[in-house]
Order: structure tokens, then C-alpha cells, then sequence
């Protein structure tokens, strides 16, 4: 109860209701449902996008290959170069994938980014970190552990300090950074639109006026989400082409 | 004052100790971040405006200047919800 307010606890804000299924950990609740749904969305786009393709796109095929351009052009060339380009397909899904599930955020009916539960930013992030040590493993074999913790560059006696923390920061912190950081923002999205609906709903049932201002504030907020939504989808993805450039290219 | 404090039920207390702790906690966490997103972007602004044809390289650095700054302010978010009386 703040100010006669009475904002649900985050547990209803986040939690859904197990709709059929298992129970327990495999129970499938609305999250799981929209997660799905998002997999459908981007396979079935990016299908008839290039079903028939033209010279000169038209339509989908337009929004799909500025799709394309954008990770090859504004993520790799910018990140890792042209020897990135093998990883195209790889960035481009994981970039739609968290869009789409992102942008549920601010559907009608839906209202619910996927990415403010923490299994899926957790599982995307394992799987990145996977994929970089493999890149990396494959183009510097074992010298890859010795170039992540021994900089060069560095005076020796300052390895004792720099290799534990360079090691820390590359294995453990890295898929930590990146799950929060997706979960984080799009769980304060979320709580920030309920908010600012409730406390629409009250002042509407209360004063009629009041609502507004918090009313208008919903309507900018919501347009502040879907930048949001797009900025983590690249984010995650510029990250993501980061980490597998420095994997395979040492430091020098 | 103790007394007093001592004399309230106890969950109450923890209860509302638990919440100015969530205030602190993400408070402080966005002190650092807050200001150096505004030194990250300030200079990328500077960059730009004088090379204005290198801003395309510019702007993606900026983002992930900004992304690893964020991360703190956001590891107190959620460490904010962490926290339980």
C-alpha cells in the first residue's frame, strides 16, 4: 500500500498459472506459450520471406533483408569483420528471437516479455558462452586460456592481479552480465507499465482528471519499451559478436 | 527509541527495514552507472559532432560502453528483489 495504492506484489506481476501439462518445473504456463509462439513467429516469418524471392524485394522480403543487412552490416562488419560473417544465421536469430520475445511486452493480450523470467536469458547466455569458448578453443587451441588470462602488454609482476580477475570476468561473469542484463531491463519495463497502470486505474475510478497525466506517461512509456525491447535484442546480439570476435582474434 | 522499536511487532519492523534496504540497494547501485552512462554518451556526442562520417562506429562502441555500464546498476536491481526480510 503506498498512498491508498495498492500495487500487487511482484510475484503476481510475474507469475503465471500453470495451464496444463506436468506440473512442477515442465508445467507450461502463459511464458512458456508466448516463448513458443515467438519460435513460430520467426521461423514462419523469415519462411515466406524467402520463399519467393525476388530481385527487387517487396513486402516481408523487404523487412527480412533489412533484417539481414542490419546484423551483417551494423553488428559483424562493425565488430568482428569479414571473417564473422559465418555466423550470420546464428546472430540474426538470436537478434529476432529476443526481439520478438522481448516486443510480447507491450502486445495487447499478451503483455508479457518472455525475457523478464530468467530461464530463457540464462539458457541464451550458457549457450553463447559455449559457442565463444568453442571459437575460441578452435582458432587459438590451448593457447586460448593463456591469452584470455595474459594480456600482453602488461608488466609481469602485475599478472598475479590481472590474470585471476581477467579470468573471472571472461568465464564467470560474462554469461552473468549478459542474462541479467536482458532480464534486468525487461523485468523493470514490465514493473514500470504496471505501475503506471494501476496507478492510471485508480486515479481514473477515484478523480476522473487525475488519470491524465499517469495516462499520457503509459502511452510514452510504452513507446520507450518497444525502443527498449529493440536495444536489448541488439545489444545482446553486439555482445553476443563480441565476445565470439575476441575469441578469435587474441588481444595484441 | 528501542523500546519503542522493541515494542512493535517484530515482522512489521522486518518488513519495513526490508523495504528502505530495497531503496538503498538499488539507490546506491545507480549512483556509478548513472553518472558514467552521462560520461559514455557526453563523449560519444563530442566524437560524433566532430566526425561526423565516423559516427556509424562510433554509435555501436557507444552501445556497449553503455551496456557494460548498465550492467551494474542493473545487477543492484536485481539484488534489490533478492534481498527478503
Amino acid at each position: 500500500m503506498i498512498l491508498g495504492l495498492d500495487f500487487p506484489p511482484i510475484s503476481h506481476a510475474i507469475e503465471w498459472r500453470d495451464l496444463f501439462g506436468t506440473h512442477g518445473a515442465f508445467a507450461i504456463n502463459k511464458v512458456v506459450l508466448l516463448m513458443w509462439l515467438s519460435v513460430l513467429v520467426v521461423a514462419v516469418f523469415f519462411f515466406i520471406a524467402s520463399r519467393r524471392q525476388q530481385l527487387v524485394p517487396t513486402g516481408v522480403q523487404n523487412v527480412a533483408e533489412s533484417a539481414v543487412d542490419f546484423v551483417r552490416e551494423g553488428i559483424i562488419m562493425q565488430t568482428i569483420g569479414k571473417e564473422g560473417l559465418f555466423y550470420t544465421p546464428f546472430l540474426l536469430t538470436v537478434f529476432s528471437f529476443v526481439f520478438v520475445c522481448n516486443i510480447w511486452e507491450i502486445i495487447p493480450g499478451a503483455q508479457m516479455p518472455v525475457n523478464a523470467r530468467m530461464a530463457l536469458p540464462m539458457l541464451m547466455a550458457l549457450l553463447v558462452w559455449v559457442i565463444f569458448n568453442f571459437v575460441g578453443v578452435k582458432n587459438q587451441g590451448i593457447r586460448y586460456l593463456k591469452n584470455v588470462c595474459f594480456p600482453p602488454g602488461v608488466p609481469w609482476p602485475l599478472y598475479i592481479l590481472v590474470a585471476p580477475i581477467e579470468f573471472v570476468s571472461t568465464f564467470l561473469v560474462r554469461p552473468l552480465s549478459l542474462s541479467v542484463r536482458l532480464f534486468a531491463n525487461m523485468l523493470a519495463g514490465h514493473l514500470l507499465l504496471i505501475s503506471f497502470a494501476v496507478l492510471s486505474t485508480a486515479l481514473w475510478n477515484s478523480t476522473k482528471v487525475g488519470a491524465v497525466l499517469p495516462g499520457a506517461l503509459l502511452i510514452g512509456l510504452t513507446g520507450f519499451e518497444i525502443l527498449v525491447s529493440a536495444l536489448q535484442a541488439y545489444i545482446f546480439t553486439i555482445l553476443t559478436a563480441v565476445y565470439i570476435g575476441g575469441a578469435m582474434h587474441p588481444e595484441h | 527509541m528501542l523500546h519503542v522499536l522493541a515494542a512493535q511487532d517484530s515482522g512489521e519492523l522486518v518488513q519495513g527495514l526490508t523495504a528502505v534496504g530495497r531503496g538503498i540497494v538499488y539507490g546506491g547501485a545507480a549512483i556509478g552507472p548513472g553518472i558514467s552512462i552521462g560520461i559514455v554518451v557526453g563523449n560519444a556526442i563530442t566524437a560524433m559532432a566532430r566526425q561526423p562520417e565516423a559516427a556509424g562506429m562510433v554509435r555501436t562502441t557507444m552501445f556497449l560502453g553503455i551496456a557494460f555500464t548498465e550492467a551494474l546498476a542493473l545487477f543492484g536491481f536485481v539484488l534489490a528483489f533478492i534481498i527478503s526480510g
